[in-house]
């Protein structure tokens, strides 16, 4: 025979409405549960420590990383520093910090086996995930912030607020330089929330699998491994990783706005698709069915064929709106251009430095000459094929003067300009000026061609 | 007012995919005892537990939970509690974090219990501040139970709560559980141990392929009349095993058929109550003392065999006599709601 407990003393109210918890408390208890994995300690630490600590570090070797855009700068001023460290943040430590941060949020709660526990106690899927995204947005914005902040003291401890050569060669003073600097790093938190919300994308629809915690470094090799190869301008934008190169963009005179707003427009895009898809697939997924941690092909398929059409509109949206998008941005004018424009504000800051007499800009009436692979085949794209005669004219000797320069373009329009003669121009010597001892700026330089300026 | 039945299924279906967890379930559980969850492996507890922890929604039927009833959204009825799957623990925060977490996650659920408190309860407060990377499974049952504690549930819901547990911690943990059924507290838990469901609970649900088997109380499903096997122990076990093969209803288990290898002094037998009672009285009788009789498996796990099988061998005799079993327990448990 069942009793009856009527009478049995009852806490509350059995009408009583149940009432999840409040968002604040959720986003509180993620914070605690991220901050209690000691990998995620482990990065913010370094985050914050490290980049100052090897900006300061390489400062005062020998050899500079010459291959890195601003490497070369290093010595000259405290604002290539963080440059430095924001090219390697965005190639591996942005996507590494988004995939052990986003990736395994979700995938956490498989593996550890606790979804019941947090949905019982929580009594709301959509606040759980919203909880989720903020805790790991907040402690990813936490890394990206000390990462900046960390390579602009090391910078500035090392070499101080000096100017900075920009990559079409014009002279920063330090106060912009710095502006410049923050407001590149700021450009980057796009593309990294882009990265970010396909590891929560990820990690809700791989569950226990490792691939979800991959899932953002797969992401931003595979975009980086395509920003390599020559594919047109409008793909190469759609792209959601571009915004990490475009912030080159802002280091030029005039900055190349476009490629930059685009590449940010995109990653935010990228970011909002990623994250609504997330919440979509989470809110579907069913609980109950122990053997199932959400993840599957059906799942797949309605997690990637979003994003990939996402990637087809944009591409088609640039394409159609931003005229010469369809080929590879990188032709002859353009580079001869870019290059006569960098050498004649690069010349300018040598002769200076060199305590010659003062020129500008508009005296030397530089041009550029440019071939690639000898003169055969298309005068276009991407290669390190390309050599280049640049002319100028000395002030007050009524002469035009010539230089050569090897250059080495990269599919994304960024150039190395190697120089090949004359030895007193673009050769290899040291400049001692007021003892810091620097190498010759025009001897190597670093330029940057403006992928959607051949309208 | 509060109704005596603290949940209320009636033709609740789930199904994932191709696979159907739950088919058309009735079920009821009196408020304030202790109901058991049984069944093989796939058979739907689970999801049914997760149904009563507002994990997911029934695709069909309808569900009353401490008289409301459950809506088509995912959330936890107000009042309930528990863990299915194991307990959901963070093996990087302490006991401690663990149960605080979640006290701040429910505020103003009128708790009275402090995490130190349920932690004592369930007697873990010595490793309160130990990680719960360390614990065993057993201690992490106990803080599992005292998570579910802490919000003072009105319907506890426990999924394999002695999987790991020492003879200590599982007296501790049921010492709990009795207590909090003595408190009005409906507790609903599975376990394939059926002598701990036997010593525990009132009420039992047998499941089978997503289908209630039966559902009713304990006393009604071990009192069906059915053929079980028995160890005999006595005084003289030849002249006993003699006598055994002289009763009616009586069969001698020997070989390889035999549940158990007998003893020196031990005689299986296999017999309904009656030929047994019989049994005993002719064993006495002839000078020999009984010193012990026990079933070799439980009356709930015989009465689960062979209520199971039905769903494997649908043509045998013993199916059809426990399909009858089932169906007249259902019955006398609606009948009792009824007249509630």
């Amino acid at each position: 025979m069942t009793a009856t407990v009527a009478e049995a003393p009852v806490a509350r109210s059995a009408t009583a409405a149940a009432f999840p918890a409040p968002l604040a408390r959720i986003l509180r208890f993620e914070l605690i549960k991220q901050f209690s994995s000691w990998r995620v300690r482990l990065l913010i630490l370094l985050s914050w420590i490290g980049p100052g600590l090897v900006v300061y570090a390489v400062d005062q070797q020998g050899t500079l990383p010459s291959d890195t855009l601003f490497g070369r700068q290093m010595r000259a001023t405290g604002w290539a520093g963080p440059l430095v460290v924001l090219g390697f943040a965005g190639t591996w430590v942005l996507p590494l910090l988004t995939s052990v941060v986003a990736g395994d949020v979700f995938a956490a709660e498989d593996r550890l086996g606790t979804w019941r526990h947090l949905l019982v106690a929580v009594r709301s899927h959509q606040r759980i995930f919203t909880a989720k995204a903020l805790a790991s947005l907040m402690v990813i914005l936490l890394g990206v912030a000390g990462l900046a902040v960390s390579g602009v003291l090391g910078g500035l401890a090392a070499e101080g607020n000096q100017p900075l050569i920009g990559l079409d060669g014009h002279l920063m003073t330090g106060g912009d330089a710095g502006g410049r600097v923050l407001l590149a790093w700021l450009c980057v938190v796009a593309p990294t929330l882009a990265l970010a919300a396909i590891g929560l994308l990820g990690s809700v629809i791989l569950g226990r699998s490792p691939m979800g915690l991959l899932l953002p470094v797969l992401a931003a090799l595979g975009m980086q491994l395509m920003q390599m190869l020559p594919l047109p301008v409008a793909l190469r934008l759609a792209l959601p990783g571009y915004a990490f190169i475009s912030w080159n963009g802002l280091f030029t005179d005039p900055e190349q706005v476009e490629p930059l707003l685009i590449g940010v427009g995109v990653s935010l895009a990228w970011a909002l698709a990623a994250t609504a898809l997330a919440r979509r697939l989470f809110l579907r997924r069913d609980f109950t069915n122990v053997n199932s941690d959400g993840a599957g092909r059906r799942v797949l398929a309605s997690g990637v064929l979003p994003l990939a059409g996402l990637l087809a509109a944009t591409t088609w949206l640039v394409a159609a709106t931003a005229t010469g998008s369809t080929g590879s941005g990188i032709d002859q004018n353009e580079l001869q251009q870019s290059l006569a424009t960098a050498f004649s504000q690069i010349y300018q800051y040598q002769q200076a430095q060199m305590n010659h007499p003062a020129v500008n800009v508009a005296q030397l009436k530089t041009t550029a000459q440019c071939i690639k692979s000898e003169g055969l085949g298309p005068q276009s794209g991407p290669g390190n094929d390309w050599r280049c005669t640049v002319f100028w004219a000395v002030p007050g000797d009524n002469v035009t003067a010539q230089a050569i320069y090897q250059l080495d373009v990269t599919p994304n329009g960024r150039y190395i300009a190697d120089g090949d003669g004359p030895v007193e121009v673009n050769g290899y010597f040291l400049i001692d000026r007021s003892g810091t001892v620097t190498p010759n700026p025009l001897w190597q330089f670093d330029g940057n061609v403006d992928l959607l300026s051949g309208r | 007012m509060e109704t005596a039945v603290a949940v209320r299924g009636r033709g609740i279906t789930k199904v994932f995919d191709d696979i159907v967890a739950l088919d058309h379930v009735d079920v009821s559980m009196s408020r304030g005892q202790i109901h058991g969850l049984v069944g093989p492996n796939g058979a739907g507890k689970t999801t049914l537990l997760g149904l009563l922890l507002g994990l997911a929604v029934a695709d069909k039927g309808s569900l009353e939970i401490l008289g409301t009833p459950v809506g088509r959204a995912l959330a936890a009825p107000d009042g309930v509690s528990g863990f299915v799957d194991g307990p959901g623990l963070y093996p990087t925060l302490t006991a401690k974090q663990n149960l605080t977490a979640l006290l701040e996650l429910r505020p103003g659920d009128g708790h009275t219990a402090t995490a130190d408190e349920a932690l004592e309860q369930v007697g873990l407060g010595h490793v309160a501040d130990d990680k719960v990377r360390g614990f065993s499974l057993g201690m992490r049952q106990r803080l599992g139970l005292a998570a579910a504690l802490l919000t003072r549930p009105r319907l506890l819901v426990l999924d394999e709560p002695s999987n790991g547990l020492d003879p200590a911690g599982k007296k501790l943990v049921y010492g709990v559980l009795r207590r909090l059924a003595a408190d009005g507290v409906t507790v609903v838990l599975s376990s394939h141990r059926m002598d701990d469901l036997e010593s525990l609970c009132s009420e039992i649900t047998i499941l089978a392929s997503g289908r209630v088997m039966f559902s009713g109380p304990l006393s009604k499903l071990s009192s069906d009349d059915r053929e079980l096997d028995y160890r005999l122990r006595t005084s003289d076990p030849i002249a006993a095993r003699a006598v055994a093969a002289e009763t009616p209803g009586v069969v001698v288990v020997d070989g390889p058929e035999a549940p158990v290898s007998p003893d020196g002094d031990i005689v299986v037998v296999r017999a309904r109550v009656a030929a047994l009672d019989t049994l005993v009285a002719r064993v006495v009788r002839a000078d020999i003392a009984v010193r012990e009789l026990v079933p070799v498996v439980s009356p709930l796990e015989a009465a689960f065999l062979a209520l199971t099988d039905t769903e494997n061998s649908a043509d045998s005799a013993d199916a059809e006599d426990a399909e009858d079993t089932a169906i007249a327990a259902n019955t006398a448990n609606t009948e009792e709601e009824t007249v509630r």
